[in-house]
């Protein structure tokens, strides 16, 4: 991988970085019109105090005044102040990053593990019972809403067989610490886990399933064949490899979305993350906590976004080498 | 067929038309061969039927909470078929009816926005050479990280909920993926007129575009509105979920959130649940099998092989 | 008859089985002896590639294949899969079609040279299988640090040459070479053809030249074999068959030149009109009649089979009856 390929990279990401932060502006304080009628609704402020707070969230002065405000904090990695705790925006985004970076995370790994391993079994057993029986379930997963499956595996699981906490993250009623609230912890996690596990895992499994019998109209199998080597051996060092490749770019491109994707599965589990308190904000309306959820969610796609195409040249010597 | 292709004639231009009208036939009979394509076009029709005579299959007034003051509350389907009742006494079977309207509409005007943007943007930044593709592309690609879900939601947020804006938020946030795959097969088939003759024989940009341009990526845009429908349509049940759809009119994913915040869980009351959440995943399949059979049939690439 | 034939094909039939069973193959037989070149021409969509695949068993499952194929005296046809892997590359080699796809592109060229040789042969020490695979790109005349290459690095012409070098890594008796030069550019197309020529006389290999231009094939090859719609229509020693062709078809071959450039386009043989026919919907009688010159009108109807046609050559065509004295 040449530094030039790396560092253009980098620079159009930044770039997009750039777009995603003037974009935000304006969608959260031309678009809207009027963010203090927002944030004054139903509160009985004198007009000292409205000024003092029209100072403290940037929203006096003209746009132009504004924008410049809103760069200058953003420099500083001041997002504002919540309307809801009037706690930082930072340390509240902070604290519900953990739980979804946990959450996305292992079920991320999960669900492209067995939806890469279905989308392998399927294609090459092309027109099977199992290659059927397989396509018709991740189909399935794939059409049914997240939080629907959620319903569903919360009502059988918590409700009717009584296995799971039906929600958060933690027993609140016990004051358990290290290893027993680590325990806690990830027994909550079961639910939604799975839940983004199962919504997740079709997509994987009919992209790599299709990327696969792609890859097996390929004449470079043929020649592999024709060189004497066993049919695991084929699919092993040729077939799956060469299918993974897009893959692997979507699964990295997916992370980034799925941080995002996750908000109406974490508030069905009451999962005290990003999601759920991108939840809180639309109900409140909170618009320093959106525009900072927005922001997050948004580096975080053009992060992966980056990640996918380095680790794709990484990966494919066609890049790598030129 | 260099022979017939090249001249101006009237004619040619008829045999071009039959020509059309066969491989469309034969495109059908390829169709006809897939088994799951067949399935999820019968089960669209069924449905979107059944939504189109809402009215003699279902009644209006009992989506209204102040006209069903007579219903049971939370009634099974044995209390009152054929689906029960909800908190209000409402009978989930009227809303099932009606609430597939508003899903469907919304998955399919938002697919025609997404679409007419993706197509515009994917043609033109195919077609035309120098900056403005380059921006139109640099644009797409901004478009394209920007996390769908909460953009939306934003948007929702500031314009309102109702039918409308939902189909404009959904519309306008899932283009860039459509505008993508136009614009690649667009180059491949100017590459394409490069190397035959067209553009030699000083064709005008006009006679390019409506000749050979449009009705090589028409096929492709066909395949792709019937892949975004369902995405649109999961987009839409989210959006109400979340408390951002049309609070005036039954959708699939507004039920849901309904139940979902009345407890229908903790009462375990499958009839509410269930039907809504089955009717998406019925038509989100359908058009998902009808999509990749469409694909099959008309993606180039798969066609050439088969030659 | 002390030692069995290299390659005896007989009454080979494939039909693939989309759409309703597409015959690609019907009835092919031929003989070759070690050492011996033999090339088959016709136009593209005739058959010659799946008749190719058809020999090692590499065609996609489901396909149909019957008829016999002795390689060294032993039904390729009816092998064990063990026995098959065995065979392949070990005694019989293909250079496929198409250099561009058919190395693998994220494999180094010289690990799939290796590979090669570690399937057939266990336990070689790494330094002697480097050397042998760059002694193999030496052959070819690549130098041997290209090894590290990946193909897109390689030209076209390099990479046919790598292609070759692969098919030699196991020595093996027979090679198949699918229309070797077809994507080239014409100098580079002469070198090839030169090298495999070299090989062939060097290493005492016997070869069968698969392509469309029936000028390269008089060249290279001692017999000619014309295929034409899935049937041989006429064969003989290539000078001959080249030079005074008896069957129209290989008049119209012998004529033709083929459009340089774009790979889509089928050659274009001067005065023959027409597409090849599709398999699936053969014309009656003589498959060829429809697009023939001096057909009569019988030859829609009276199936032709190979007929003697002179001294060591046969042709379908009903005109060699004409010639026998009766
Ligand atoms: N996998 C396949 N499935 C169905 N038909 C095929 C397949 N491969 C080749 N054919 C058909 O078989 C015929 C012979 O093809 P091929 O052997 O590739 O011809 P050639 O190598 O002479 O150009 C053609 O009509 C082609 O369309
Ligand atoms: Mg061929």
């Amino acid at each position: 991988m040449s530094p030039r390929y790396v560092s253009g990279k980098v620079l159009g990401s930044l770039g997009t970085l750039a777009f995603v932060i003037v974009f935000n502006f304006f969608l959260f304080r031309v678009v809207e019109g009027n963010p203090v009628a927002t944030l004054f609704r139903g509160r009985n402020l004198t007009d000292a105090q409205r000024a003092a707070m029209r100072h403290q969230f940037g929203l006096d002065g003209s746009k132009l005044d504004q924008f410049w405000h809103y760069l200058v904090q953003l420099a500083h990695l001041n997002l504002g102040r919540s309307y809801e705790t009037n706690a930082t925006v930072l340390s509240e985004i902070g604290a519900a990053a953990w739980p979804t970076i946990w959450l996305v995370g292992i079920s991320t790994l999960l669900s492209t593990v067995i939806g890469v391993a279905i989308g392998i079994v399927a294609a090459w057993r092309r027109g099977s019972v199992r290659d059927h029986a397989l396509t018709s379930f991740t189909m399935t997963t794939y059409a049914m809403p997240d939080f629907w499956l959620g319903m569903l595996l919360l009502i059988v699981f918590s409700v009717l067989l009584g296995w799971f906490p039906i929600g958060g993250i933690s027993d609140p009623t016990s004051n358990t610490t290290g290893i027993a609230l680590l325990a806690d912890q990830a027994y909550h996690m079961v639910l939604p886990c799975l839940t983004l596990t199962v919504a997740y895992l079709g997509e994987y499994a009919i992209v790599m399933r299709s990327s696969l019998l792609d890859t097996m109209r390929e004449d470079y199998l043929t020649l592999a064949r024709a060189k004497g080597l066993r049919d695991v051996l084929v699919r092993r060092r040729h077939a799956v490899p060469n299918a993974l490749l897009p893959v692997v770019t979507l699964i990295a491109i997916n992370f980034g979305f799925v941080l995002s994707g996750a908000i109406a599965v974490e508030s069905i589990f009451s999962w005290p993350g990003l999601g759920h308190a991108t939840y809180a904000a639309i109900r409140a309306p909170d618009l320093p906590m959106l525009q900072g959820l927005f922001l997050v969610f948004s580096a975080s796609v053009i992060f992966f976004n980056l990640l996918a195409d380095l680790a794709y040249a990484y990966l494919d010597p066609r890049v790598r080498t030129s | 067929m260099t022979a017939l292709a090249g001249g101006k004639t009237p004619s040619a231009r008829r045999i071009t038309w039959i020509r059309r009208r066969r491989a469309f036939a034969g495109a059908w009979r390829d169709y006809r061969a897939s088994t799951p394509g067949l399935i999820g076009l019968g089960v669209l029709v069924v449905i979107v039927i059944g939504s189109l005579a809402a009215p003699l299959l279902a009644n209006h007034d009992n989506l209204d909470p102040s006209k069903t003051l007579t219903t049971p509350l939370w009634a099974s389907p044995s209390q009152l078929s054929p689906l029960g009742t909800d908190n209000l006494g409402r009978p989930i079977w009227d809303q099932l009816v009606y609430g597939s309207r508003v899903s469907l509409l919304v998955g399919l005007a938002a697919t025609v926005i997404a679409m007419v943007i993706g197509s515009v943007v994917g043609v033109v930044a195919g077609f035309y050479d120098g900056w403005p593709s380059a921006v139109l592309m640099r644009v797409t690609e901004w478009f394209l990280v920007i996390p769908f879900l909460p953009l939306a939601i934003v948007l929702a947020s500031i314009l309102g909920p109702n039918v409308r804006n939902v189909i404009i938020v959904i519309g306008i946030t899932s283009w860039p993926g459509t505008a993508r795959v136009i614009r690649a097969q667009v180059l491949t088939v100017k590459q394409r007129l490069y190397v035959e003759r067209s553009r030699a024989l000083g064709a005008a940009d006009r006679h390019l575009m409506l000749r050979h341009i449009v009705p090589n990526v028409s096929p492709l845009i066909l395949a792709n509105t019937t892949l975004t429908v369902p995405i649109a349509i999961l987009s839409e049940t989210t959006l109400s979920f979340l408390g951002l759809g049309d609070p005036l009119r039954a959708s699939w994913g507004r039920m849901l959130d309904e139940a979902f915040s009345n407890g229908a869980i903790g009462k375990n009351a499958w009839w509410y649940y269930l039907p809504p959440g089955i009717g998406i995943v019925l038509v989100v399949l359908a058009f998902t099998l009808v999509g990749h059979a469409l694909e099959e049939v008309l993606d180039p690439r798969l066609r050439e092989r088969r030659s | 008859m002390s030692t069995p034939l290299l390659l005896d094909v007989r009454d080979l039939h494939v039909t693939y089985p989309s759409g309703g069973g597409v015959p690609a193959v019907r009835g092919v037989s031929f003989q070759l002896e070690r050492g011996e070149t033999l090339g088959v021409a016709g136009e593209s969509g005739c058959g010659k590639s799946t008749l190719a695949g058809a020999l090692l068993r590499l065609l996609p499952p489901g396909t149909e294949v019957s008829g016999e194929v002795l390689l060294d005296g032993e039904n390729v046809l009816t092998m064990r899969e063990d026995r098959l892997r065995a065979v392949r590359w070990t005694e019989l080699a293909v250079v496929f079609q198409g250099a561009l796809h058919t190395l693998n592109p994220v494999k180094r060229v010289g690990w799939q040279i290796e590979e090669a040789i570690t399937t057939h042969e266990r336990g070689i020490p790494r330094s002697e299988l480097r050397g042998r695979v760059a002694e193999l790109l030496e052959t070819v005349g690549i130098p041997g640090r290209r090894a590290v290459d990946y193909p897109h690095q390689l030209s076209g012409g390099q990479r046919q040459r790598v292609l070759i070098a692969l098919a030699l890594a196991c020595s093996p008796h027979l090679l198949i070479a699918d229309e070797p030069t077809t994507a080239l550019d014409v100098m580079v197309q002469a070198q090839v053809l030169r090298l495999l020529e070299d090989l062939q006389r060097d290493l005492g290999l016997a070869v069968v030249f698969i392509t469309h231009d029936l000028s390269t094939l008089a060249a290279v090859c001692r017999r000619l074999l014309v295929m034409y719609a899935g049937r041989v229509v006429e064969d003989g020693p290539s000078d001959e068959v080249f030079g005074s062709p008896k069957h129209p078809y290989t008049a119209a071959l012998a004529a033709a030149f083929p459009i340089i450039g774009d790979a889509r386009f089928r050659m274009a043989p001067s005065g023959l009109p027409g597409d090849p026919p599709d398999p699936r919907h053969l014309p009656s009688g003589c498959t060829f009649h429809p697009r023939c010159s001096v057909a009569r009108p019988e030859c829609a109807s009276r199936a032709v089979e190979l007929w003697p046609a002179g001294e060591g050559r046969r042709a379908a065509c009903v005109q060699v009856l004409d010639e026998v004295p009766t």
